[in-house]
This record gives C-alpha cells, sequence and structure tokens, in this order.
C-alpha cells in the first residue's frame, strides 16, 4: 500500500512539469526615461527576453543590455562603459512569480491587474522587489505591461559630481512584452 | 509513512524552484551567434597628438581646440612657457560611423588641414573574432606664411604635405588600449637638398584607464633612421584624459610644438632631457547635429 502511494505522489508532482505551459517572447520592449530640469535622457531596448509560465505564474526577464538604444551615439557609448559597465555586467534579470495566479483566466481574453514579486538584478546587484503590473490575454497572446521606478543608488549606479544635474536619481522603466505560447 | 510524505513534500518544492531557472534558461543563447563589437577603445579621437582609431559618430560634429604653450625651459621670465602659445582649432564630423571627415587651421606656419578618418576593420567577439580595429588616416596640410622669397618662382603646390597613417589599436582589457601608428609622409618642397621628401615613421600610443572617467596617454613617433638630420627628435608625450558628459579635457605634456602631423613627427626638435616640454590641452567637445 506504502508503495502504491508513494508512486501516486511521484506521478502527481512529474504531471506537474509535464503540463507546464509556458508563454515566451525574444523581441519584448523595455524602455526608460531620465527627466531633470536639464536633460531628458530615454532608450529603448527591443530584444528583452521574457518568459512565463502559466501553470505556476513564474515570470522571467533577460535584458541584454547593449541592446539599448540611445538618440546619441556618445549617451549610449558612456551608458554602456561608464554606468552599465557592461562589460563586467552584460546582462540585467528579473527572476519572479506572479501573486494573484489563481485569479486569472488564460482561456478567456481579459485584462488583470497583476501583483510580480521577486528578484531585480541590475549591474551585478540583486534586490527583492514587488510590483504592479497589467496582463492582458487576447487568445493565444499574452501582454504583460508594468511601469515601476528603479533607484539608481541600490544597484551601486554612480553619477559623478559634474553631470548630477543631467541625470535623475531614479529612473522611470516600462515593459511592455507580447508572449506567445511555447510549443516545444 | 511519514518520512514518504515528507520526501515527497521536500521534491515538490526543489521542481517548483527549478521552474524559473528553467524559464531563465530558455534564453541560452549559443556564444557564437552574435558579432559582440569592442567599443571606446580612446576616450576620444587623439591619443595625445596624434589620432586614435576612435570616429566620430554618425552626424556628430567634434569640435576640437589644441594648445600648446611654450618650453618650460624659457624659464620664469616667460613664466616657464606659459606665456607663449600656439593654437589649432578643428572641426571633425561623423558623415558615417565608419568615415570622419575634418578641418583645421593651426597658428604654427599658418597651417590648414583637412582629414578624413576610415574605419575598415572593427574588433570584435563572438561570431566573428577580429582582434584589432584598423583605420586609415589621411591628411593634407597646406601653409599659408607669405613667400619668403617672393621675386622667386614660387609653386603653390610647394605649401602642401600629405600624412598617411594606418591605425592599428586593440582593446586590451577594459582599462589597457594600445595603438602602433605605421605613417608616411610627404612634402613637396622640403628646406634642403639632401633632405627627404618621403618620411617613413612608426608610432606607438595608449592609454591606461586610472578610474571609469580618466585616463593616462602615452604616445612616441619614431622616424625611421637615415632619414632626418640629428637635429630632429623623436616625438614623446605623456598626458591625461579627463571625460565629463560631451567634452574630453585632455592635458599633456610633450617635446613637439607643432600639433600636425607633418610637423611633431618630422620637424620635432624638442629635447626632453633639454627641458624643451611643452605643456598642453586638448579640448574636445561632442555636438549631435542630428538625434538617431
Amino acid at each position: 500500500m506504502k508503495k502504491y502511494i508513494f508512486i501516486a505522489l511521484i506521478g502527481l508532482m512529474s504531471s506537474g512539469l509535464v503540463n507546464a505551459q509556458k508563454h515566451i517572447t525574444k523581441n519584448g520592449h523595455i524602455w526608460f526615461k531620465s527627466e531633470t530640469p536639464v536633460e531628458t535622457i530615454e532608450a529603448h531596448n527591443h530584444q528583452v527576453n521574457c518568459a512565463l509560465d502559466i501553470t505556476t505564474g513564474d515570470l522571467v526577464f533577460k535584458v541584454l543590455i547593449k541592446s539599448f538604444e540611445f538618440p546619441k551615439a556618445l549617451m549610449q557609448e558612456h551608458f554602456n562603459e561608464n554606468y552599465m559597465e557592461s562589460a563586467k555586467f552584460p546582462v540585467s534579470t528579473f527572476s519572479g512569480k506572479l501573486l494573484n495566479l489563481k485569479e486569472l483566466n488564460f482561456t478567456k481574453d481579459g485584462k488583470y491587474n497583476v501583483d510580480v514579486d521577486g528578484q531585480l538584478t541590475i549591474h551585478g546587484i540583486t534586490k527583492k522587489v514587488k510590483e504592479k503590473g497589467v496582463l492582458e490575454v487576447k487568445g493565444p497572446q499574452i501582454t504583460i505591461t508594468s511601469n515601476f521606478i528603479v533607484m539608481l543608488a541600490d544597484y551601486d549606479i554612480k553619477i559623478p559630481k559634474a553631470v548630477t544635474k543631467n541625470i535623475a536619481d531614479s529612473i522611470n522603466v516600462h515593459v511592455d512584452a507580447k508572449l506567445e505560447k511555447l510549443i516545444k | 509513512m511519514k518520512s514518504i510524505i515528507f520526501l515527497t513534500f521536500i521534491l515538490g518544492i526543489l521542481t517548483f524552484n527549478v521552474k524559473s531557472q528553467e524559464l531563465l534558461d530558455l534564453f541560452d543563447e549559443p556564444e557564437k551567434e552574435t558579432r559582440d563589437f569592442v567599443t571606446a577603445t580612446f576616450k576620444t579621437t587623439r591619443i595625445v597628438n596624434g589620432q586614435s582609431v576612435e570616429n566620430v559618430a554618425h552626424n556628430e560634429l567634434l569640435f576640437v581646440v589644441s594648445h600648446h604653450f611654450g618650453a618650460i625651459n624659457k624659464g620664469p621670465y616667460e613664466f616657464f612657457g606659459l606665456d607663449q602659445g600656439t593654437i589649432r582649432l578643428g572641426f571633425d564630423y561623423g558623415v558615417f560611423p565608419w568615415l570622419t571627415v575634418g578641418v583645421g587651421r593651426s597658428a604654427f606656419e599658418k597651417t590648414f588641414d583637412s582629414n578624413i578618418k576610415l574605419k575598415i576593420l572593427r574588433q570584435s567577439t563572438g561570431k566573428l573574432i577580429i582582434p584589432v580595429t584598423v583605420s586609415l588616416y589621411s591628411t593634407t596640410t597646406l601653409t599659408s606664411l607669405k613667400w619668403q622669397v617672393p621675386e622667386r618662382k614660387n609653386y603653390f603646390s610647394s605649401r602642401m604635405a600629405f600624412v598617411n597613417e594606418l591605425l592599428i589599436a586593440r582593446k586590451i582589457s577594459n582599462s589597457l588600449s594600445l595603438q602602433l601608428t605605421p605613417a608616411f609622409i610627404h612634402k613637396n618642397l622640403v628646406k634642403k637638398v639632401d633632405e627627404p621628401n618621403d618620411i617613413y615613421a612608426l608610432g606607438l600610443g595608449g592609454r591606461l584607464k586610472i578610474t571609469q572617467r580618466t585616463t593616462f596617454n602615452a604616445e612616441y613617433f619614431y622616424v625611421l633612421p637615415g632619414q632626418l638630420d640629428n637635429s630632429k627628435t623623436n616625438s614623446l608625450s605623456i598626458g591625461f584624459d579627463i571625460e565629463t558628459g560631451g567634452h574630453v579635457f585632455q592635458v599633456y605634456a610633450t617635446n613637439s610644438m607643432g600639433m600636425f602631423d607633418r610637423n611633431f613627427i618630422t620637424e620635432n626638435t624638442g629635447k626632453w632631457s633639454k627641458g624643451d616640454i611643452f605643456l598642453g590641452f586638448n579640448i574636445t567637445r561632442m555636438f549631435t547635429l542630428k538625434n538617431k
């Protein structure tokens, strides 16, 4: 009897793995804006990797720092070379979970407010974050959008005295990722 | 029984924690998928007096002000050379990301110069490994001084000289970059009969980062032996680059008075050991003419 219960439990667990439904994109859009009276700095990244497992609510983002496009080439060079040190920290990641997974119905078109909890790694520093976002279901496509603030000091991104008026301490980050079902 | 439940519970937790990593693993790109270009080998388009492999970015205009004071060995009356000075003003424009064109004028011998810098090869890793960045630099100088002997038949072409250089640089690490500069100088008119019109030289330059935004730069131009007379010396310069936003300030000491290649490579007479040391600075300011 014990043997059968054990096998049944194993069976239940592994079924959790097999039925995992993943949604993915390699062209998510993340952009950020720093606004000060002196200068506005905006950059867009259209090659963001994002994946969502709708059975567990696990949500991940992987962003290549060098893929952020700036209107001025020198800004892009300084961003990578001096501020983000992309040679040392080429990638920024978010690894977390949708907290209100049970309220979401992925089989019906709809728009839901979601709470996300997880770990955000920028410039080699990982911090626990909890943010809000919007999840929209449209047929097989899931769109995740969010708008949150990143404090540069939290991630050890140093601003030299000469340009403190040009760069804001807190940066507005926007996420817009359209995920498609991953068919293995 | 309890132990079995406990065991399956633990296994359950483990499988769920693995999920996030599984998701991230979906994006593991094989290393050779894209060509990763090396950027910012040097902070600006010049190492000290000579050119670096850096071009001006597309649609951006670089304004360069260069100033050499007099020699330190002029003594206290001349305030160690600070009372004297010579200047060059120049503009470099990024026509394409790989093509920079520039014009300038030096007070020294009232020389106009025009130049182009063409990037031929970019250092990269990943899909294609190229160990160096290579650029072609070509400059023409025009001396606009009045003729010394106006009665003689003077030719306009005598005012001109041409310098062609191959700039070969490697960003060895985040802090260290080195550059080799073989140079070919042609002067249409030389002062003496036994002076060559064609001169070959080899430049060596580099930079070492001190902080993220400041570097220590050094440069040496070696003129191949048997070409110039004993009064001529090789150009040796050392200095610092300070980068702030859109400006790069280069402060240095050099044994060369002139700021264009023809002069500091082949007409140099300053000797470091004698104190013929000229303090100088370059200020470069980048203007974006058109956002990307």
